[in-house]
């Protein structure tokens, strides 16, 4: 039986070495295809090295084993934590985390050896699809069992995200995810034509506003408030920019498909939600940073304070840009262009590997009976070379998605195109190379992240932390 | 066309899309109070409740700007709604659709270039090989229409037969070209492996390899003549030499849309060939396909030298 005397620090830890594992691993595919597309005869056309396979593997690893483990940790972490209780039923959270590797390792198979629905970021085939679908309500059980076990009254606002993304992914991968099977390894989806796109990008995007936004935002409500030691800033901000952002999101899909066979009106409805989701994110973004209002000498001598903060004014950055995005006529220049690579890189590597990093160089020593990282420095060091990193990186496709954009459209007076597309090939050859540099360097900041884990870890032990005693006000009524 | 299969979904669309924007505002509007818990010291003080030892929080009130910026895209939304398509089936007021922009974008494009294009339209196109004017712009449209499959300097690849070479699949006379652009063709090789047993392909290959003078067992060759002059000559007739009527290539030549080695041609043989030209009548106005056409009736006309770069755009029409 459980020791209910301790908190489950067992799988939060698998689950947040794991994050720094898959990483290394999402970041060195990242790495490789972007060489690829500089270099395209680098792997010498080897099938299972080719850029349209490694991509889907990059995508999946970085987002579902890199951002997915972080979230499993983090989330397990939180909601016994702040619930003031062990973690419901410690072999499903057994299962989520076995499940959950089992699901990274066979998309690594799966993906190179070109098996895939093709599907954006739901590549993954119906038997991979069914075990994720299980591993979710697994995890759904365990959190949600937790959160209704507790002995606080109030479920702490970080658990309201990560109550909502665990919810919603689970409807949304379900949804997408039907399909047709014809053999072990083939399917064909439920939808067919412009239903299968708008089920498709409505998928995707709350991939991104889900998985990746209101989960990291989850991660934000804890880990903001105890690195600074501050309360949070608003509880009326947070309730307003939670219930509207997870309501928004929703609506904010067809903007991926403007000036598609979508009827209009899907795509206005998909644009306008896109603008009111603007105040809704930033609401995060408020209530993260002025949390640390009395406090900001901190963020001075603080790595993890650095990495939280800077990872948030990303966050602001890119949801400013997301909107912007969506409108018509913006869309019409950025669309099917590098913007757009550079625009999911600022999330993704600036909002959700950064506040990643940030818990992680949180969670670690504690979880391993430690009183900081073995290297302060290294921190700072992995600070600086991934920010420089990140913003090579978005600088390059920004510029040469405007410059695609404005190649693609230039004509000359007989009506005749301007530029053929091969040379607005050529013409981002060394924005391409940027952008290698960029990623190489979010990578070695990766790697330094990974030693110095490492090197916490072997000088610590596995603890299990007693559960502390109620503050009596807070205490079930 | 309607996108709604019935009177409901379209408003059940506009219904909810309102109500949304609505609850939205009703949302804002319900946490937009102003005022703060201070406690005797003037300090601002937290909700009282703690979570996780130390985890507290303020309640200080919505900063303005935020808030007015959340009610600033609600009525930008809701102002969109009013004037373009989203809400159901209301069509908005400024009665944009997406169709209507284009067909007018490019009503304004062709009205612009029409006369450009109008003084070239009589002529034959074999006298417009030596009009630079006009082989500038055939060099352009060809870029921008042709060039993805036939290479920008239409040496072709396996499957896109190149257009310099003054070899034709289905005649180089400006007539074909421009049917040929204009109404697309369908190459197709019927495929033979069920008809035929693999001893009488590979001697068929040797033959069609002793056609075109290329290194072949002449035994084999011997035999596969029969196969080829009752099957195969219905097309590419009896003494290989093709018939552009059905777009049959020539076997006697060195000139192979997908290769000529013993292996390929045997593959050939047996899955047979699918090849397309798509019509461009639908994308390109008959005046550009006639310089079209000239163009690249031009091309294997002017000796067998690459297009030269593309030069500097039409400044004036």
């Amino acid at each position: 039986m459980d020791n209910q005397g301790t908190f489950n620090y067992k799988v939060v830890r698998q689950f947040a070495v794991m994050t720094v594992v898959w990483g290394v691993v999402g970041m060195l595919v990242g790495v490789i295809i972007a060489a690829e597309l500089l270099w395209p005869d680098l792997l010498q056309g080897i099938p299972w090295l080719s850029y349209g396979r490694l991509r889907p593997l990059h995508t999946n690893a970085v987002i579902f084993a890199f951002g997915g483990c972080a979230l499993f940790a983090t989330s397990y972490y939180c909601a016994q934590r702040t619930c003031q209780v062990r973690l419901f039923c410690g072999p499903l959270a057994a299962v989520t985390f076995w499940g959950w590797q089992i699901v990274i390792v066979l998309a690594a198979i799966t993906l190179p050896l070109g098996i895939t629905s093709g599907k954006e970021y739901a590549e993954l085939e119906w038997p991979i699809d069914l075990l994720i679908a299980v591993v979710w309500v697994s995890y759904a059980v365990v959190f949600f069992g937790t959160l209704a076990k507790r002995k606080v009254e109030h479920i702490y606002v970080a658990n309201w995200f990560f109550g909502g993304f665990i919810l919603t992914v689970a409807l949304l991968h379900i949804v997408n995810s039907a399909a047709m099977p014809a053999s072990l390894w083939k399917s064909y989806s439920a939808y067919a034509g412009v239903q299968d796109a708008m089920v498709q990008w409505w998928y995707g995007h709350n991939a991104v506003g889900f998985f990746l936004t209101a989960g990291f935002l989850g991660m934000m409500y804890y880990f903001v408030p105890k690195q600074a030691e501050r309360p949070i800033y608003s509880y009326r901000l947070s309730v307003v920019h939670f219930w509207a952002l997870i309501f928004t999101y929703m609506w904010a899909g067809p903007h991926h498909l403007h000036f598609t066979a979508l009827p209009d009106w899907t795509q206005s409805i998909g644009m306008v939600f896109s603008l009111i989701l603007l105040a809704p994110s930033w609401g995060g973004m408020i209530n993260g940073i002025m949390t640390l209002s009395g406090a900001w000498h901190k963020l001075r001598e603080d790595p993890i304070l650095k990495f939280l903060i800077v990872s948030l004014s990303f966050y602001g950055m890119s949801t400013f840009e997301g909107p912007m995005m969506s409108i018509k006529t913006v869309n019409a220049l950025s669309h099917y262009t590098d913007w757009t690579v550079g625009h999911v890189h600022s999330g993704a590597l600036g909002w959700v590997a950064f506040i990643t990093f940030g818990c992680i160089y949180y969670l670690i020593p504690r979880l391993f009976g430690r009183p900081q990282m073995h290297s302060i420095r290294l921190i700072t060091l992995h600070f600086w070379v991934a920010t420089l990193g990140v913003v090579l990186y978005i600088t390059a496709m920004w510029i040469a998605g405007v410059m695609q954009g404005l190649m693609w459209r230039a004509t000359n007076a007989d009506g005749t195109l301007t530029y053929s597309f091969v040379e607005s090939v050529k013409s981002t050859f060394p924005f391409y190379a940027i952008r290698l540099v960029g990623g190489t360097m979010f990578l070695a900041g990766m790697l330094v992240m990974a030693y110095n884990v490492a090197r916490t870890i072997a000088a610590g032990r596995a603890v299990e932390a007693p559960i502390p005693a109620l503050a009596p006000a807070s205490a079930h009524a | 066309m309607s996108d709604f299969t019935s009177g409901f979904w379209s408003l059940y669309v506009g219904v909810l899309t309102i109500v949304s924007i609505l609850a939205c505002g009703a949302l804002l509007l319900s946490m937009s109070k102003q005022t703060v818990k201070k406690d005797a010291q003037g300090k601002t003080i937290t909700t009282g409740h703690v979570w996780d030892e130390d985890l507290s929080e303020l309640n200080n009130p919505l900063p303005r700007w935020w808030m007015w910026l959340f009610y600033i895209t609600l009525f930008f939304g809701a102002g969109y709604l009013v004037l373009y398509p989203g809400a159901g089936k209301y069509a908005g007021m400024a009665g944009w659709t997406s169709r209507g922009q284009y067909d007018e974008e490019r009503a304004k494009v062709q009205a612009e270039i029409a006369p450009l294009y109008a003084k070239f339209a009589g002529q034959d196109p074999k006298a417009l090989v030596g009009d630079p004017q006009a082989q500038a712009i055939g060099e352009r449209l060809f870029q921008t229409s042709c060039g993805q499959c036939h290479g920008s300097d239409a040496g072709g690849s396996k499957g896109f037969p190149s257009l310099r070479d003054g070899d034709w699949l289905y005649g180089g006379e400006p007539e074909t070209i421009k049917a040929s652009i204009t109404d697309g063709r369908r190459g197709v090789m019927p495929p033979l492996g069920a008809a035929l047993s693999e001893q009488e392909i590979w001697n068929a290959a040797h033959y069609v390899l002793s056609l075109s003078q290329q290194l072949h067992n002449a035994e084999r060759a011997d035999k596969g003549k029969a196969t080829f002059q009752t099957i195969c000559a219905a097309c590419h007739g009896p003494e290989g030499k093709g018939n552009p009527a059905v777009g049959a290539p020539n076997l006697t030549d060195s000139i192979w849309l997908y290769g000529g080695s013993e292996k390929t041609i045997i593959e050939t043989i047996t899955r047979g060939r699918t090849n397309a030209m798509p019509a461009h009548k639908e994308l390109l106005e008959p005046e550009k396909i006639h310089l079209l056409t000239a163009y690249v009736y031009g091309l294997s006309r002017r000796g067998t030298a690459a297009p030269t770069a593309t030069p500097a755009p039409a400044k004036t029409p």
